[in-house]
């Protein structure tokens, strides 16, 4: 048993044992580790992407959010700002309408009174005429039943026929 | 920790004590050549301790065969420590084969000339080896049988202290030197050699039983396993590594023709690096031990002086050797490291693609 002197025996067992062993491991233990570690390491790195992905989803999803929040407020300052505009149009439009049919309604009630009025004066005049013909007749008879007087008067309007 | 250190002065002294009286009575002195190569070298028994003169020693399997008497398998204990000899052989205590098993006469002597049999002990440094690879294989189905139950979910309890090592391999040793298409095909051999080198050499470092033995520190398992990475070496290479070791690339012609100096130089470095690989690890681990042993002998020495001198010394030797304890702590790792890393570039560069 030499010290540098490598031994034949402990060569053929450590071949034999060695070899049994390292067939054993490499087909029960190496693979199964080796494979485990990598598919975690893959799972990992899965997860780890996954969550970036989800990240940025979420993030893209925000920004939606924001963007679908930010265009509905201008729309209802818009519709806001609209309603406005109608509502005072319609009330501008109900004033000037009310203005309108006021004036209308004066106007009717001005012509009216206008007609009446001319009714009223024709009717006067009208009375008038009946009484001054009236008047007319009782002076007439009684100027007429004078001869003198009769006389003068036939002058008179021959005068002013010559005249006309 | 604190306990550990505790155990390890318990230890230091009591193996004082215990062998001290063995040897005083035993020999006339203290050999420390003798007492450390005791403790590397490979034997037939499994030595635990001496109390008085009394061996405690696990008997281990002694498996002979020759062409006279056929196949013989009896216990290591039936030499009885090396005194004896059984079915005609016996361990040669001197001469040309000591420590070898040889045939034996009837008076318990080495017959001289003799045709050694056939030798396949299972010897201490086999039978550590056992034990770490049933270890090996306990620990790595267990964790196996965890990445097949709970696929997908964080490691618990040994798989998540191992799990770093098996990424360290991947991720540090396989994948920059073979690249990252090629690697997996070796990584099952890397990591069987890395862990089988890790788990003997720190088993090397606790002193008791099944711990204690130099498996890594015996060139036969590091050579079995240096010639492992180079036939697989040789079996992955391409056309492009071939050529780059007969007709290098970038290298003038008068190095080529017509005295071929740069392919011969080329073709013994494929031989040279696995046997560099084997005896690196070989004598790292081996030069450990050493070390480790040669500051328990002092104490011995000193203590052969005088017993006050011996347990004077004992306590600078513990306090190196726990220095160097976690020293070869690092070199375990380290070495582990260094082998299973070479052999992953040796792999990288059967398989290099052409630049």
């Amino acid at each position: 048993m030499g010290l540098i002197s490598p031994a034949y025996g402990t060569i053929f067992w450590m071949v034999l044992s060695f070899g049994l062993v390292f067939f054993i491991l490499a087909k029960f233990a190496w693979g199964p580790i080796l494979k485990g570690l990598k598919g975690r390491e893959e799972s990992i790195e899965e997860a780890l992407q996954a969550a970036e992905n989800a990240r940025k989803e979420m993030a893209a999803l925000k920004a939606d959010h924001e963007k679908i929040m930010t265009e509905a407020r201008a729309e209802r300052d818009v519709l806001m700002v609209e309603a406005r505009k109608m509502r005072d149009e319609m009330l501008e439009a109900a004033r000037s309408e009310a203005v309108k049919e006021g004036e209308k309604m004066l106007e009717n009630a001005r012509k009216l009174i206008e007609s009446e009025k001319v009714s009223a004066i024709g009717e006067i005049k009208e009375q008038i005429s009946v009484l001054s013909v009236q008047v007319a007749e009782k002076i007439l008879r009684k100027e007429l039943s004078d001869n003198t007087k009769r006389d003068a008067l036939m002058n008179d309007m021959l005068k002013d026929l010559k005249l006309n | 920790m604190k306990k550990l250190l505790t155990v390890l002065l318990i230890f230091s002294f009591s193996a004082f004590s215990l062998v001290a009286q063995d040897h005083a009575e035993e020999e006339s002195g203290f050999n420390p050549g003798v007492f450390m190569l005791e403790h590397v070298m490979d034997s037939y028994e499994w030595h635990i301790l001496t109390v008085g003169e009394k061996h405690i020693s696990v008997p281990l399997p002694i498996i002979l065969f020759s062409k006279e008497s056929g196949l013989n398998v009896f216990m290591s204990s039936k030499f009885h420590h090396g005194h004896s000899s059984y079915k005609g052989y016996m361990i040669a205590n001197e001469g040309d084969n000591e420590g070898k098993i040889v045939p034996a006469d009837e008076h318990g002597h080495e017959v001289v000339g003799a045709e050694l049999p056939l030798d396949f002990s299972i010897t201490k440094t086999v039978t550590a080896m056992f034990v770490s690879l049933g270890l090996l294989l306990w620990i790595f189905l267990a964790v196996a049988r965890k990445y097949n139950r709970n696929p997908n979910t964080a490691p618990k309890g040994l798989q998540s202290a191992l799990e770093p090592i098996i990424i360290f391999v991947r991720d540090d040793i396989a994948i920059p030197s073979i690249g990252k298409k090629r690697y997996e095909k070796f990584m099952p051999f890397l990591l069987s050699v890395f862990f089988f080198i890790l788990l003997n050499n720190l088993m090397g470092i606790i002193p008791i039983p099944p711990g204690g033995a130099n498996v890594t520190g015996n060139i036969a398992i590091t050579a079995v396993l240096a010639i492992a990475t180079f036939l697989i070496t040789t079996f992955s290479t391409n056309k492009h590594y071939w050529k780059h070791i007969f007709n290098a690339p970038g290298v003038p012609w008068w190095l080529k023709f017509p005295i071929p100096l740069m392919p011969f130089i080329e073709l013994l470095g494929v031989f040279t690096k696995p046997l560099v690989l084997s005896i690196r690890l070989f004598a790292n681990m081996l030069a450990g031990h050493f070390i480790v042993l040669s500051f328990i002998a002092l104490i011995f020495i000193f203590g052969q002086i005088h017993w006050i001198a011996g347990y004077g010394v004992s306590v600078i030797s513990v306090l190196f050797y726990i220095f160097m304890t976690m020293l070869e702590l690092l070199v375990a790792f380290i070495q582990a490291y260094v082998f299973t890393l070479l052999s992953a570039l040796y792999f990288g560069m059967a398989k290099e693609e052409g630049h």
